[in-house]
């Protein structure tokens, strides 16, 4: 079980560094001849107007929450369906009932508008 | 020690330990070492398919579009992609103005790191896996975080308003469509009673894709999605927002990207071919684990022919379409489908029709087929009424005012 986490990290280690070493050996291969008109900011034909890193719609924001509570509920799910087949009848139930409460939040979320994207 | 053919990986490693041991090396550092050689070689094993990848996804590109493809470098331009990787190792990066040096540079990486993680869980046959970890299931579902997160990364810290705005795009849609993921994933956890990998190939007896087709399909759909290709690349809409999050990249940065696209899908086919299509399990697979790797690589190929096609075939959804579909139809239907599933199992098994004979996987099966079939069938003819969206009445004759900031003045 150890070994499995060990393994685990160093397939970590070795995922970031396999990208990592390539793009510095490209760094390291490829020309670098940098221009103050090469590093400006693409945009369509122009020069790019005011700030880049702004405040965002809201709209996203919103879908980001919904996606949160689903997610954190989804996680509670995930021991309950492992366990699924020692559980009795009405344990069973109960987790139904949470799944339930679940499809009340989407609906209560539909009809409050917010899954409309404006 | 077992026969190379019986366990070819556990029979690699009792050689080397032996081999290890002999030169007077402590077992822990001896296990460190195996592990580095274990994960290098699926990690580079992994990468080097992708130029594979690259050419056969081209190839039939090519031929769904009338063309013939990559023809030139080698036979059937199989060389192709070689040509292309040692190109684009001597080409310039170029950093933008104002970028954000940390997430700009780690989002390549990330997104490639996100994409391998998931090989290191996936059983390839019997006993071929990286890692046999319990709770496999969640890991594959952070690592597809990570990815969603290298995207959000690289949208951010380029300094560009396209870049930014796929990050946006990525915020709302990537994230939506790992609800319905978790979802449809939950039920071949419960079929199977195990968040482990492995333990859910040799639950399937019967495929889940059977037993469980709509949460397969869900599965599907999300996936394909997750991994941001036609008809769902919104964040790196060519037409819209030019390439979306990666703008601003250029040279190998670009280039990782690139593999982790094509990677990705790659690897949600396998694991779509893990979860639902039973995996390494054939005939013979059990006494040969390389037949099983086999066996998975087939139907692994077969699932990503299909997303080739999808991509070949469909036009891109808007984004508030994306939304829609993810909202209002699949993640009802994935909470549908896994209520259903949980009911009808526990209740079959109530009734006495558990365990592994031939009778009880009939009857199970078929039963799980007809809820889910019911459950689509109600669903389309529900969501496609509730879910259609309001026409605006296109007689106007004359642009309507819209009050955006009432009270602004």
């Amino acid at each position: 079980m150890l070994n499995n986490w060990l393994y685990i990290g160093i397939f970590f280690i070795i995922a970031l560094a396999l990208p990592g070493v390539a793009i510095f050996l490209a760094g390291v291969l490829g020309p670098k001849k940098s221009n103050a008109e090469k590093r400006a900011t693409y945009e369509c034909g122009i020069e790019t107007v005011g700030e880049t890193q702004i405040q965002f719609h809201a709209q996203y924001y919103i879908f980001a929450l919904i996606f949160l509570i689903f997610d954190v509920e989804a996680v509670f799910l995930f021991p309950w369906a492992a366990a699924y087949g020692q559980m009795s009848f009405y344990a069973v139930l109960e987790g139904l009932i949470f799944i339930l409460v679940l499809m009340g939040g989407l609906a209560y979320v539909w009809k409050k508008g917010v899954l409309e994207w404006k | 020690m077992p026969g190379f053919w019986q366990d070819p990986i556990g029979f690699i490693a009792n050689l080397l330990h032996s081999l290890l041991i002999g030169w007077g090396l402590p077992a822990a550092v001896v296990d460190v070492i195996l592990s580095v050689l274990g994960a290098g070689a699926l990690a580079m094993g992994a990468m080097l398919f992708v130029i594979f990848l690259i050419w056969y996804e081209r190839k039939l590109l090519g031929r769904i579009q009338d063309r013939l493809g990559p023809n030139r470098v080698g036979p059937f331009g199989i060389f192709q992609s070689f040509a292309d990787m040692f190109k684009i190792f001597t080409k310039e990066t170029i950093t933008p103005q104002g970028a954000d040096v940390i997430p700009y540079n780690l989002a390549p990486i990330l997104a490639v790191a996100a994409v391998l993680l998931v090989w290191a869980v996936i059983p390839f046959g019997v006993n071929i896996m990286g890692a046999n970890l319990s709770v496999g299931v969640l890991f594959v579902l952070a690592a597809g975080g990570f990815g969603e997160l290298a995207i959000m990364l690289a949208g951010w810290g380029s300094n560009n308003k396209y870049a930014l705005m796929g990050g946006f795009r990525a915020v709302a849609m990537l994230v939506s469509y790992e609800v319905p993921m978790v979802l449809a994933l939950l039920v071949p956890v419960l079929l199977a009673n195990s968040l482990n990998l492995n333990d859910i190939v040799r639950a399937q007896t019967v495929p889940f894709l059977f037993t469980a087709p709509v949460a397969a399909i869900v599965f599907f759909i999300t996936q394909v999605a997750e991994s941001g290709r036609a008809p769902f690349d919104v964040v790196e809409a060519e037409s819209e927002i030019v390439a979306g999050f990666n703008v601003e990249y250029s040279g190998l940065k670009f280039g990782m990207f690139y593999v982790a696209e094509f990677l990705h899908a790659f690897t949600v086919s396998m694991l779509f071919a893990t979860l639902f299509l039973s995996g390494w399990r054939g005939p013979g697979a059990e006494q040969i684990p390389l037949l099983g790797v086999l066996y998975l690589m087939i139907k692994t190929f077969l699932v990503y022919f299909i997303i080739i096609l999808f991509r070949g075939s469909l036009p891109r959804f808007r984004i508030d379409q994306m939304l829609n579909l993810n909202w209002k139809v699949l993640t009802p239907l994935a909470l549908v489908a896994f209520f259903m599933t949980a009911l009808f199992d526990k209740s079959l098994a109530q009734l006495g029709v558990v365990g592994n004979d031939l009778g009880a996987q009939v009857i199970r099966t078929l039963v799980l087929l007809v809820v889910n079939g019911i459950i689509l069938w109600l669903g389309e003819r529900w969501l496609s009424q509730a879910t259609r969206p309001v026409r605006r009445d296109v007689r106007l004759t004359k642009p309507a005012v819209v009050d955006r900031y009432p009270g602004a003045k």
